[in-house]
């Protein structure tokens, strides 16, 4: 699939799912397309359904009630769908690890990126979505 | 009369949270609204009973982004109330500082969202540029953009360094001068004027029965401020207006959050002044906490935050509760989004700026009859008793 992916690369469209976060990385998700930082010019456009997106932001930790729904979204994505874990919570729980009402299944949805961070400086994003596209590119 | 149900949610796009909403609507007008909560749920109260007292400040902290000061400095407040530790008068002028700067960000985020919500991406784009300067400070006084880290019970935990003010007084020129602006654009846009005036209006006496707090409370004529009427902190030392609006619609909900930062940024100023001058420690070093109870509030920019926290004398609490102001202003829906067309539904469930992250704590409704907890142990002690007893004669 390495010509589709290059296609791809060059207008990544974006969905944002929360799931249980803080609120904190998906306000500086929102961030990341105001004037300040603007990733419009790599070609990355938020859009309104999961049905459109190439890409999937995911932020927070799962817990039990809305893990099934994540599923789902990631079921109904077109793929290949790429899914960007942002935040510590993503990757490590964060404080929240202990918490009783968090889902301890790792496969609900694959992740493919990881931004550590908490929550991850809007640098640290741009990096870690050029990342992918280089990727993408081959 | 047909009754159509419209959901919204958990994953809609101009929801920035996970939250469910079921508009049940006769034609256009909204006739009811439905809503689910728990998607947000973290189990925070709980976690926080494992932590130590310095650990859960940091937990609380991440109850949400947004409020990501209002909580710790509610539940420093908590702490310092069980055993009346006193605060550095340095300690106190800076807590007042960036609690403001965060009220502005918060409002300012609130601002263009709403922008957003209602198709005028202009207004969006624009305030959260003017946004970025305050994240700026944020990042020049803590060391990071979001999440600061700076309350510590007995003080903070960082000092503002004296050669960063003459910056800090930069940016918030820029800002003040942007706010001015936008709070003209804001009132005489004929647009906005026509859009928003008259939607969703929450009355004086339904603020008051919903026991609504802050910025939603202070636009149908409530004149309550925690900042004003119990100050804690540098808040008896500054001088600030509570700003009162009349009508509880839409229209003055925006109006008074952009009146609010422009008084937010003279607090600010007041406080960088005093900062020159006022020297001295920052944090008071508190050893332990002893046994008992303690209740912090604090004005967050969605109203009245309230953290309890009780101590056995250990080095954690032993009950942790927290209740946001969003818990509160969210049922006010049921009134305000009465008779309204479908299109205004929107904005005015975004009117009271609901934080889910916040307001996800855990409420049980007691329904005392069938309530195993209210079921009497004596009784089944005894019948227990009674059964064993039963049992062994039937035996022999």
């Amino acid at each position: 699939m390495g010509w589709y992916n290059k296609r791809l690369a060059k207008s990544l469209w974006v969905f944002h799912v929360s799931g249980s976060p803080c609120n904190n990385c998906d306000i500086e998700i929102l961030d990341l397309i105001t004037p300040a930082f603007d990733v419009e010019r790599f070609g990355l456009k938020l859009v309104g359904s999961v049905r459109h997106a190439d890409v999937i932001l995911l932020t927070g930790m799962l817990n039990q009630k809305i893990a099934p729904r994540i599923q789902r979204i990631y079921r109904q994505a077109p793929k290949p769908i790429f899914v960007v874990g942002v935040g510590t919570c993503v990757s490590s729980g964060c404080v929240f690890k202990d918490s009783y009402n968090i889902s301890h299944d790792r496969d609900i949805i694959p992740i493919d990126l990881y931004i550590p961070g908490c929550p991850p400086k809007p640098e640290a994003m741009i990096a870690g979505v050029a990342k992918l596209i280089g990727v993408l590119n081959g | 009369m047909t009754i159509n149900k419209i959901p919204i949610g958990p994953f809609h796009p101009l929801l920035e949270e996970a939250e469910y909403f079921e508009l049940k609507v006769d034609g256009e007008t909204v006739v009811d609204i439905d809503m689910e909560i728990g998607w947000m749920h973290r189990g925070h109260e709980f976690i926080s009973e494992m932590k130590t007292f310095t650990q859960s400040i940091y937990l609380v902290e991440r109850i949400c982004g947004i409020c990501s000061t209002s909580h710790p400095l509610a539940c420093v407040h908590a702490i310092e109330d069980i055993d009346n530790i006193e605060i550095p008068i340095r300690a106190r002028y800076i807590r007042t500082l960036v609690g403001e700067l965060e009220r502005i960000h918060s409002h300012l985020l609130w601002l263009g969202l709403a922008g957003h919500f209602i198709g005028y991406d202009t207004l969006w784009m624009w305030v959260w540029k003017y946004r970025e300067p305050v994240l700026q400070m944020f990042e020049i006084i803590s060391g990071n953009r979001n999440h600061y880290g700076m309350m510590r019970v007995g003080g903070v935990a960082k000092d503002v360094d004296p050669v960063s003010i003459p910056d800090l007084k930069k940016n918030l020129d820029m800002l003040d001068k942007k706010m001015v602006m936008v709070a003209n654009v804001v009132r005489d846009d004929p647009v906005l004027r026509s859009r928003l005036k008259g939607v969703g209006v929450l009355s004086h006496d339904d603020a008051v029965a919903y026991c609504a707090t802050g910025p939603t409370s202070r636009a149908s004529g409530v004149p309550w401020d925690v900042r004003r009427d119990e100050p804690t902190d540098a808040y008896d030392l500054v001088d600030f207006e509570v700003i009162v609006l009349q009508n509880g619609d839409v229209y003055d909900k925006m109006v008074l959050r952009v009146l609010e930062v422009i008084e937010s940024v003279k607090i600010i100023r007041q406080c960088l002044e005093k900062l020159k001058t006022v020297q001295g420690s920052i944090l008071n070093n508190v050893k332990e906490i002893s046994p008992g109870e303690g209740i912090g509030i604090y004005e967050a920019p969605r109203g009245e935050v309230f953290h309890y926290i009780r101590s056995d004398g250990t080095n954690r609490p032993i009950r942790h509760k927290v209740r946001a102001p969003s818990f509160v202003n969210i049922p006010t829906y049921t009134v305000s989004c009465k008779g309204i067309p479908v299109a205004d539904a929107l904005i005015t469930l975004a009117s009271v700026d609901p934080c889910y992250c916040c307001t996800e704590r855990s409420l049980k409704v007691v329904n005392k009859e069938n309530d195993p907890c209210s079921i009497d142990l004596l009784k089944i002690s005894r019948e227990k008793t009674e059964r064993i007893r039963r049992e062994i004669n039937g035996s022999k």
